[in-house]
């Protein structure tokens, strides 16, 4: 299967406020990923932008992106699937080039929180839930979580502190990071005694909205290898849904669509979780994390807390998993995540890491979650 | 009527089920059965894709249920600021899962999953209206 590869990746710096207009943060991206590229932007045969609306007043934003990064008369089109965006255009990127229809497709995803104030854009994620149903009563995206992390606790004993060293983690890497937001260690302290958001989540315990924007170039086999040093190849690819209701969800200590989506890459990559060299996941809480290590099949259902308590997702750990910093202290830019995720990944297998390098890494994952496990992509890379 | 006074932030009025707020008027939580397949739906839904049908009956969520977890929201989107803290939560009845907040006669430190609760109309402010689970 190893016929489309990922021959550019790249990534804005994420910040609170980038203080430019969309397109000039998109900018940034494109031009990180196609640096050391022998191809030109004539080369590109389509561009997918990926975003959630309503951050910003653009409309169609993909028309306006694909002109400023001179694409035109190129196809564009926009992708949306909330936080799992631009990894659901890297899958529409895929089909496409496998079809035959392109050889080189442009995967840009952005966002531009800090038009809005904090409560009003965790009004738009509120209304990232059921409108009809559910947003009436005020649900937010780190109350959904924090209804998983609480049956979480109550099902398996897991523990606000042992969520507290996932930060811990994160942010230890994050401190390394030139393009994260949070560029600070934290200690267990600092995390534990940190304002409460939602019950059991901190402040610590949540990602904080960004600025940012990201880009892949995806390619088929002939093309990538012309063109490119070290192509990385896509070897697997699920993705699933779950309810967009919390009433719907069948369970609530882990997320359906991730576990699905994980089974299906893992099958189409033919590799088992302990294959893995080294994982992105979606880490939009440290609840988040954690149910990724059980949802991935890094860990047991219950059993996730063990690898954070003997370390076994840092660097040097058996599975490390957010070596980058994660959502946590990279900040979260909606639509730009995924693509930031694929860009670590893609750097650590080409042994290219700026953080925390791991050694000899061969076959990477990310996992990035949209709205609480509306929907799931999983994506397994290898060099 | 429609759902223009549900719950605090109303983002959308017209649906089919509206007979879900005439009933909360009346003191009743209600929700939908598909009256060939008999799948039973919460929230209600006037249509079962499965089957293609538009025949459904409403019936009262049962009287028993069980906490399945809860938050307590500090932080409050725009249009609710005033009201944090408050509840999230999700209750079991009868394998009938329903989402909503835990009315606020219930003390925070006695609020524990399991815990066995009722679900019930609650008016506020005028005309708002919303259900609540209350602890048995």
């Amino acid at each position: 299967m190893d016929d489309v590869a990922i021959i550019g990746v790249g990534q804005s710096v994420f910040a609170r406020k980038c203080g430019v207009n969309i397109r000039e943060l998109c900018f940034d991206a494109f031009k990180e990923a196609m640096e050391d590229l022998d191809i030109e932007n004539k080369d590109i045969d389509a561009s997918i932008t990926c975003s959630a609306p309503e951050y910003d007043k653009q409309r169609t934003p993909s028309g306006l992106i694909s002109e400023y990064l001179e694409l035109t008369p190129k196809p564009a089109f926009y992708v949306e699937t909330v936080c799992s965006s631009s990894t659901t255009g890297l899958r529409v990127a895929w089909s496409l080039i496998k079809s035959g229809l392109h050889k080189v497709v442009a995967i840009i995803g952005f966002q531009k929180m800090s038009e809005l104030t904090s409560r009003e854009a965790a009004e738009r994620m509120g209304r990232g839930a059921d409108i009809l149903w559910e947003s009436p009563f005020g649900i937010t995206m780190p109350g959904g979580y924090a209804l998983f992390a609480r049956a979480h606790m109550a099902t398996y004993g897991t523990t606000e502190e042992q969520l507290a060293r996932i930060r811990v983690k994160n942010a230890s890497y994050g401190a390394k990071n030139p393009k994260a937001t949070y560029r600070k260690e934290l200690t267990l302290q600092d995390v534990m005694e940190s304002a409460p958001i939602t019950s059991p989540l901190k402040l610590y315990d949540a990602c904080a909205n960004a600025d940012g924007s990201s880009c892949i170039i995806l390619a088929s086999a002939d093309v990538a290898k012309s063109v490119c040093k070290t192509p990385i190849w896509v070897a697997g690819m699920g993705a699933a849904t779950d309810t967009m209701t919390m009433s719907g969800r069948k369970s609530i200590t882990g997320l359906a669509c991730a576990q699905d989506a994980a089974r299906q890459a893992y099958e189409m990559a033919g590799v088992t979780p302990r294959d893995i060299d080294v994982a992105e996941v979606h880490d939009c809480f440290t609840i988040s994390e954690l149910l990724a290590y059980e949802d991935l099949g890094f860990a047991e259902p219950g059993k996730g807390v063990r690898l954070i308590e003997e370390k076994q997702t840092y660097a040097d750990g058996s599975i490390p998993v957010n070596v980058d910093g994660g959502l946590l202290s990279k900040g979260h830019p909606i639509g730009a995540t995924g693509g930031s995720q694929v860009r670590t990944i893609v750097r650590q297998l080409r042994g290219e890491s700026s953080e925390a390098q791991v050694k000899d890494a061969e076959i990477g994952l990310v996992h990035n979650i949209g709205g609480v496990g509306q929907y799931g992509n999983v994506i397994i890379l290898r060099r | 009527m429609g759902f223009e006074n549900f719950g605090t932030v109303s983002f959308t009025t017209e649906a089919k089920t509206e007979e879900f707020i005439t009933y909360l008027e009346q003191g009743k939580v209600m929700t939908t059965r598909c009256k060939k397949c008999g799948t039973a739906y919460f929230p209600p839904k006037m249509d079962c894709p499965s089957c293609l049908n538009s025949d459904v009956e409403w019936f009262e969520i049962a009287d028993t249920g069980k906490l399945v977890t809860y938050t307590i929201v500090h932080y409050g989107p725009s249009g609710f600021e005033d009201e944090s803290p408050y509840t999230l939560a999700i209750a079991d009845f009868d394998g009938l899962r329903v989402f909503g907040r835990i009315s606020k006669d219930v003390d925070e430190n006695d609020i524990i999953p399991g815990m066995a609760v009722k679900v019930v109309p609650v008016k506020s402010g005028g005309e708002k209206i919303a259900y609540e689970f209350q602890k048995i």
